[in-house]
Order: C-alpha cells, then structure tokens, then sequence
C-alpha cells in the first residue's frame, strides 16, 4: 500500500491500530516527493530542505492529527523555517514566531514538511507562475498551470506529495487551484481561522483554509485550525462545532440557490454541463434547487482589484529592505528614499509591482474617492445581494472557475484576462462568506472541474454536509493523476 | 479616466518603486486597460449607500491592557540585512 495515496482520516485509522508508523507515512511522502516533484514543482527550496519535523503527542484537549503530515504554503510563518512568499525581496526570510495555525497543528501533533509549497508571489495571481522560483505543474497536465495562488499546495494534495496543506485565499486561491487539480478546498468565514502569522495580502478579504482529497479531511483539519485568537483582532469569538458531524447527513429539503449570473457568456461549455450534471445528482439526492440572482455580480472583480491591491499597497510598504528579506546591494548610494527604491524594484516581480502601484494610485490623493471610495460602497452592495439570497436558502452552488486549467503562459501577457478568472470566487472573500470547491467531473481532455458551494457566515456546516453527501455519491475524488 | 506618463510616475514614486523607462511604458499601458475596466463601477447609483472596509459587524477591537513578553531585540532582528548591536542599519538620513 502507498501510504502517501491516502487521506489523512485513513491514515489516522491506521496509526489506532498500529497497521503503520509515523515515520513510514513520513518515508513514503519523501520517496513521492523525491520521484516527481521535478515534474510538478509543488514545493520550492526542495534542495536544501526537505525534512519532516515531528510535533510530538498531541497537547490536551487538542483534536489529533498526530503524525500526519501538513504542507504549509510559503505565506504562513513557520518559525525557523523560511517562509520567503516565493518572492525574492523576502529571500532568507526565517519568522521568529510560529503563525497560530502553524501553532495548533504542532499542539494536535501533525508534522509539519520544512519545505513550502509554491505560490504566486505574495498570493498576487491565479496560477503560480507569478513565483520567484518559477511555475508547478498541474499534475492532471504538466502543460497546464495548477491555478492560483494556492497552486504549489493543491498540486501536492493531488499528486499525492502532500497528505493535508494549507492554502490561503483572498480572491479565490484556495478553491481556483482545488478546481483545477481536483481536490477539496475551502476558504473558511471571514474571522473563522486566525490570521496571526499569514504574511498579509489584503487584511480585509485574507483567509488561511485546507486544501485536502476528500471532504472529510478537510473537516478534519477544519477542526484543528479554527477558532478565536486574541493575537489577530479580526478573528470572531464564536464557537466553533465539531465538523465531523456535519458529514454523512441527509441532505433533503436543503434549498439551493443557482445565480443567473454566473451561468452567461465566458463561462466554457463543458464546465457548465458538468455542473449541470453535478447540480442534478444533488436534486436525485432531494435538494430543492432554484435560479436566483445576485445582480452585482459583474462588478465584483473591479471592486475586488481595487479594494484588494489598495489593502496590498499598503500591507506590502513594510518590504523596504530594512528589517527582513533582501536590500539592494548599492553601497555608494547614502539616500535612504533611492534605497528604499532599488530595493522594490529588485525585489519584487513584475506584477507586485502593478499591483502595488495600482493599489497606491486608488488611495492617492485626487482618485481615492472616484475608486477606493466607490469600491467600498459597491462592495456593500455585492454583500446585500447575498444577504438577500440566504433569506431564502442555505446555499448558492456555482461553477468554481468558469474554464478548466489554462496553457502555462497563455495568460501572462494579459492581467486583465487573468484577473477575469477569478470572476466566480471573488464575491465571497468581499461578502465575508465561507465556500467550498469540491471535484465534480472531467472536460474531455481530462482536466478537473470544481462545484463551488457557497453558504452564510460561520456556516461551514452546510457546506460541509452538502459536499460529503455529494462526495459520496461520485468517485471524482478517488481520481488519481498519471505522471 | 486617461493614465498618463506622468501619473505613473508619480504613483511609483508614491510607492517607493523605481522603474526603467521601458517597464514604466509597459506598465502605463496595461494600468490604462485595467482602470478603463474598473471604470465600469461609475455607472452605478451609490448615492445612499454606506462604504464597508469590513465584511462582518466588528469594530473597536480591545484587550486588557497588561504587559507580557515581546519579542527579544536579538530576536527581531535576526533578519536584518544590516544591523549594529541592537540597531537596524540604514543609509544616513540626517546631514
């Protein structure tokens, strides 16, 4: 048996019966790793790390993941290790602090890979080509991108390189990739899961969340990360369930909402029979589905490209080459503005640098109220409309990305075009709301397609029962790549 | 709106990024696609409606106020490119 083909659940039944060993799962993962990832390029800094760190036992009253491995995107401190955002003006960065997901892993026991998994520059992208180390591969086609930001980690889970990973998702970085490759990933509520020592993108719309093979895990993982943490002011004191028991329930009578406007022009053919399909195997399952609308949906992504690069421009003025990371190597140069310049310019890429300075220019004195002002009130209007749609029903259901995965560099060339791939997850990190992407069929070339679910703040539970009961009426999940 | 020459330039000074002349062409050129595209939020009647910086009802944020540990100094700043004795180094600023 690969022990590196199966879910982290499986493997924990497993570790009770003692049929393995922590240091057998660990081995099997680095024999996987070392076989293909110079193929799929998941992790970055490979070459020098690559070892698996135990945490020991779990701590009291922690939920245990002990001896089960997590692959951790380079955004999320991990102390000691470098955490480098695949940028190079972070280059040798090792946090002095552990970030509080990384924290809570470590107290339930998981072992955490010194290696990161690879992203677009600072989370700035939707298909990790914007990193400093270069592009994954997505593992259903070498030839495609893996999507983004998330990519490096969503194609670890689905070439079998990673058991459990994080991501983080401020536009959809975590459910674009889990679409593309074929597996399970959630971005959680608003406040759900700390932020404490996610090096930030955009404070307002930023949230860490699992990517993982089936639904289950990511309950799983959901239960050690969530939860209330005074070090991040954003986080919510509620509290926070046992997901485990939202799977495996009858989804009956549930009521879901299908926006108009997310099945029109640009969406791609086969996409929308898939979910078509998907949308009918959830009503042969007794769900109530119904059109609705959510009107202001086309100006999502303008709303979200300037309310998240003016949040960047400002998160991304710490990178000046004086406490961390890399400085500008001009010694004859005495100013410490012309510093502050070089070091930008040759430390981050080319679309940090526009979308720093698109986020500077919508907060500067003379635009402020025509863009970053304006984008703050329409966002309020994207939220009412969601507000409107939950009166009525539990959850929204949509295509996850409206095309499969794109040729790696097909897109380069055209921020805008790349931007628009975001289109369909977007709304929820400006809304606050929790949605999940789970597999839901194949284009005919063989490329992943993803059911997004969308639901409530803090109703992770609903997204959770109607992705289990449809997981387990499909075998999309149990796909395995060739590479 | 039009993105001038000019406009970039000074956002990149803004932003303490500098640019060759040739990446700051590239760049006002791709900024005037995307602001046209945004444009498109100047359509929309906004008049009554509250601006929010914030998805969910949480402001003012407190906590007790009581010391605890900090991070040590030589712990922060183990990542300094330049640094002398609990000093982070940077290029003089005072004549």
């Amino acid at each position: 048996m690969e022990l590196n083909t199966l879910t982290a659940h499986e493997l924990i039944d497993l570790l009770k019966t003692k049929e393995v060993t922590c240091d057998r799962i660990a081995a099997s993962l680095e024999t996987r790793i070392k076989g293909i990832d110079s193929k799929v390029k998941a992790y970055v800094r490979l070459d020098k790390q690559k070892e698996f760190k135990n945490s020991g036992a779990p701590k009291p009253g922690s939920s245990s993941l002990e001896g089960i491995p997590v692959s951790i995107k380079d955004n999320i401190c991990t102390e000691g290790y470098n955490t480098e955002c695949c940028s190079n003006i972070l280059t040798g960065f090792k946090p002095p602090y552990d970030a509080t997901v990384i924290r809570k892993l470590k107290d339930a026991g998981a072992s955490i890979l010194e290696s990161k998994t690879n992203m677009d520059e600072f989370a700035f992208g939707s298909s990790t080509e914007n990193s400093y180390f270069g592009p994954t591969h997505n593992p259903w086609n070498l030839d495609c991108v893996p999507g983004g930001s998330s990519g490096g980690s969503a194609a670890a889970v689905a070439a079998d390189e990673a058991i459990l990973a994080l991501g983080s998702d401020t536009g959809g970085s975590i459910r674009q990739p889990a679409s593309f490759c074929s597996v399970v990933g959630l971005k959680p509520t608003y406040g759900r899961v700390s932020r404490y020592g996610l090096i930030a993108f955009a404070s307002s719309l930023d949230q860490i969340g699992p990517i993982t093979k089936d639904v289950t895990d990511s309950a799983l993982l959901m239960n050690v990360i969530s939860g209330y943490d005074p070090f991040d002011s954003t986080s919510i004191n509620v509290s926070v369930p046992n997901y485990r028991l939202s799977l495996g329930q009858d989804i009956k009578g549930i009521k879901i909402g299908i926006p108009r406007e997310y099945f029109i022009e640009g969406l791609d053919r086969e996409v929308k029979i898939i979910l078509e399909e998907a949308i009918r195997e959830l009503k042969n399952q007794g769900v109530h589905s119904q059109e609705v609308s959510l009107p202001h949906t086309e100006y999502a992504v303008p709303v979200y490209y300037i309310i998240a690069t003016a949040e960047a421009s400002s998160n991304l003025a710490r990178f000046d080459g004086v406490q961390y990371g890399f400085r500008a190597n001009e010694p004859t140069r005495a100013n410490l503005i012309e510093m502050y310049k070089k070091t930008r310019e040759e430390g981050f890429g080319e679309e940090a640098k526009r979308r720093i300075i698109l986020g500077t220019f919508a907060l500067s004195h003379g635009y402020y109220d025509a863009y970053y002002l304006r984008a703050l009130k329409v966002r309020t209007l994207i939220k009412e409309d969601f507000d409107k749609v939950f009166k009525d029903f539990d959850c929204i259901i949509t295509p996850t990305s409206p095309t499969p995965a794109f040729k790696i560099g097909e897109r380069m060339e055209d921020p805008l075009k790349m931007y628009l791939s975001d289109i369909y997850t977007i709304s929820s990190n400006l809304a606050g709301i929790p949605a999940i992407s789970v597999p839901c069929g194949f284009t005919k070339a063989g490329l992943p397609v993803g059911l997004q679910i969308l639901a409530k703040p803090f109703n992770e539970e609903i997204l959770f029962k109607v992705a289990h009961a449809y997981e387990q009426r499909t075998a999309w999940h149990k796909m395995k790549p060739k590479i | 709106m039009a993105i001038t020459k000019e406009t970039v330039e000074y956002v990149t000074h803004l932003a303490r990024i500098e640019l060759e002349p040739k990446e700051l062409e590239k760049l006002s050129r791709q900024l005037q696609g995307i602001v046209e595209f945004i444009d498109k939020l100047s359509g929309l009647n906004i008049k009554d409606v509250l601006p929010m910086s914030h998805a969910l009802p949480i402001n003012n944020v407190l906590r007790d106020d009581f010391p605890r540990e900090s991070l040590p100094v030589q712990k922060a700043l183990l990542n300094a490119p330049a640094k002398e004795g609990s000093f982070f180094v940077v290029p003089k600023i005072i004549e």
